[in-house]
């Protein structure tokens, strides 16, 4: 552990209702996007979020940066918590809290030239104006790896890896102490990907940020994360530390996830033993009782299907919520 | 595996005017496939390599598109022919799944619909008959309760279902030939490995040749036969899948395989990344496409290399180095 617990999530639920009737509005179902999720970040650490689209990864994001009113649950950050305040309260903490987007192209607005997008949260803030937020804003894009007379072009003049750096330069405008990254380098092709990996951790390093980062590619995952979080339906059903999770995975699920990666060897990817996953996940309006993996799990037993499993400590910092981990060294006793 | 030749491009360019000048954006492209064969394309956004399978097919068709070169179909010449003239071929012998599952299917139209639609296109059979093909179909390509889900609407379907049910249309009419144009980039990785298995199983059933065009390596190693790799609209490198990844021999082809984050290796610190990016094909430059972002650049890199084989086999490379000078650069 690098440092001080910084974000603190417990208990974390964000269901949106589904209403229906004209005369009388009542609430017929709900999305379960979010059902329950606790993860603790320390100071300095990235934690990797990973699972498949629909599983409540953005949703989390956004409910942890109040960006979304969480149903019910706590989040603290640096001891404050952020749960029922409102907007006007939220706003010195958000100076703490940035966020980078996957989509390059729909996050920056068209018509704005790159120094107003870079430059508007340290005015919005009051931090700096005038010659000294150019210099500013300039610095920040020289950090970034752009150049300081792109301060007054705009967006479409740039290439999608450049986009996602003025990006990350507005989300560093504020000097953070938290970045949510949801998905930031998955729009990205793979040389370019490299860059902006290479350029998050050098920024880390520099800044001492925390990160939560987003992704659905396992190997960006492994490469950034000190601690993994693994979420289907909503649920976190895997946490550990990251090559914990990547040697000894678990959860059948994490099992699944990363043998449907496929390896850029020809000859490893034939001879390992895959594990590919039948169907889709089910619908987080109406999850399976029990664990909500058993409907695809190829080790489901009875239990399976009647009893939620907790998330159990078989080993040391590495939690998962299955009746039948998998990969143990020592039979996990306190498995329920 | 390798058959007869089944399509032939020859020395393809594509070139789109703009106010600016012309962009070149596929540069003297020349394809093989043979019956059987999974050719992979592989590059990154804007090398070309979409629009070289799009031309194949006909479906380049923007009025500032300047087209030359020979595109063979078991004999017969496709290019320029018009659409009336490529009826018999698109569908019935070259097939296409595209990168959006989602925009791909009519979102008002039940995908019963839309795959009998195309069979009545082109044969002459009753409602009952091409409604039972489709089920079949659906069938055949995994997609469970065929019966009852050939009545669905695209939006009752999950993102891999999607492209399961355009693979079904792909094959409708038994082509010989299917051109996948990065299928499964908007998938989860969980069900792309799904809709990769489909595809090698058709492969080997119904000796299906396939051109599987993506940016992944990963999805590559797992079922291509053969690899072309693009680089700014010219193929920079060409050989069999174990040469281009125990063997690679063009400096792109070595930044692409060391930017991956991979899992069968252990945690490095620092990405190995190609710095720069891809050139303006408005104004490429003069030599070497890849000269401005090669670390092993010399003087004879302002000078276009051809794309030829060092050691006088198959295995083709555009790249100045002599062989031991790669071997020793690798």
């Amino acid at each position: 552990m690098k440092g001080d617990p910084l974000l603190q999530v417990t208990d974390l639920v964000k269901h949106f209702p589904i209403r229906s009737g004209i005369v009388i509005d009542r609430e017929v179902a709900r999305v379960r996007a979010v059902d329950g999720v606790s993860l603790t970040l320390n100071e300095g650490e990235t934690l990797g979020l990973v699972g498949e689209s629909g599983c409540g990864k953005s949703t989390l994001c956004r409910a942890i940066l109040q960006l979304t009113p969480p149903t019910s649950g706590s989040v603290t950050f640096l001891g404050e918590e952020l749960v029922g305040r409102s907007r006007r309260e939220l706003r010195p903490v958000r100076r703490q809290m940035q966020m980078i987007f996957q989509d390059p192209f729909a996050s920056l607005n068209p018509r704005k030239r790159v120094g107003q997008i870079v430059g508007d949260p340290l005015d919005l803030h009051g931090i700096a104006r005038g010659a000294d937020l150019k210099r500013r804003v300039q610095d920040l894009l020289d950090r970034v790896g752009l150049r300081p007379e792109h301060y007054n072009r705009y967006p479409h003049e740039f290439s999608g890896g450049q986009r996602q750096r003025i990006g990350i330069a507005r989300a560093l405008a504020l000097q953070p102490k938290l970045i949510v990254a949801d998905e930031p380098v998955s729009a990205l092709d793979v040389s370019v990907q490299a860059q902006i990996i290479n350029l998050l951790k050098d920024l880390q390093d520099e800044f001492g940020l925390s990160y939560l980062f987003v992704a659905h590619d396992l190997g960006v995952v492994r490469h950034v994360s000190d601690r993994v979080a693994v979420m289907y339906l909503g649920k976190i059903v895997e946490k550990s530390g990251t090559e914990g999770l990547y040697r000894k995975p678990h959860h059948p699920y994490s099992n699944a996830l990363l043998s449907a990666v496929p390896i850029p060897d020809p000859k490893l990817n034939a001879a390992r033993e895959r594990l590919v996953l039948e169907g889709d996940p089910p619908s987080p309006i109406d999850p399976p009782p029990g664990c909500s993996f058993h409907t695809r799990c190829p080790w489901c037993t009875e239990v399976c299907s009647t009893e939620e499993p907790l998330l159990v400590e078989h080993e040391s910092d590495h939690v998962a919520a299955c009746h039948h981990p998998r990969n143990l060294t020592e039979p996990a006793s306190s498995a329920v | 595996m390798s058959g007869e030749k089944i399509l032939t491009v020859d020395d393809l360019r594509v070139g789109f005017a703009t106010e600016d000048g012309v962009v070149q954006a596929v540069d003297g492209v020349s394809v093989d496939l043979a019956e059987g064969e999974i050719l992979a394309i592989v590059g990154e956004s804007g090398s070309g390599k979409s629009v070289t399978a799009q031309t194949i097919t006909g479906l380049t068709r923007a009025t500032n598109a300047r087209i030359t070169g020979s595109i063979t179909y078991r004999g017969r010449q496709l290019a320029g022919l018009d659409d009336d003239e490529l009826r018999d071929v698109r569908g019935e012998q070259i097939a296409m799944v595209f990168q959006d599952p989602m925009s791909s299917l009519n979102p008002v139209y039940r995908v019963g619909d839309q795959i009998t639609e195309m069979i009545h296109a082109h044969r002459d059979v009753s409602k009952q008959q091409a409604r039972e093909r489709a089920v079949e179909l659906l069938d055949s390509v995994g997609i469970p309760n065929a019966e009852r889900r050939v009545r669905s609407y695209p939006h009752e379907f999950s993102g891999g279902m999607r492209q399961r049910v355009m693979i079904a249309m792909a094959l409708a009419l038994e082509p010989a030939m299917l051109i996948a144009d990065e299928p499964t980039t908007a998938l989860d990785v969980t069900v792309q490995a799904q809709i990769l298995r489909l595809l090698d199983q058709l492969n080997r059933d119904r000796d299906l040749a396939v051109i599987l065009i993506t940016h992944d390596l990963g999805v590559v190693a797992e079922v291509a036969d053969r690899v072309m790799v693009m680089y700014a609209g010219q193929i920079v490198e060409d050989g069999t899948l174990d040469e281009i990844f125990y063997d690679p021999r063009h400096p792109y082809t070595w930044g692409l395989l060391g930017s991956l984050t991979r899992l069968d290796q252990p945690h490095t610190g620092r990405l190995p990344q190609i710095s720069g990016s891809p050139p303006s094909l408005l104004d490429p430059p003069p030599g070497c496409r890849f000269a401005p972002r090669c670390p092993h650049v010399f003087d004879k890199c302002s000078e276009m290399p051809p794309l030829e084989s060092d050691s006088g086999d198959t295995h083709l490379d555009r790249c100045w180095l002599s062989l031991e000078q790669k071997e020793a650069a690798r």
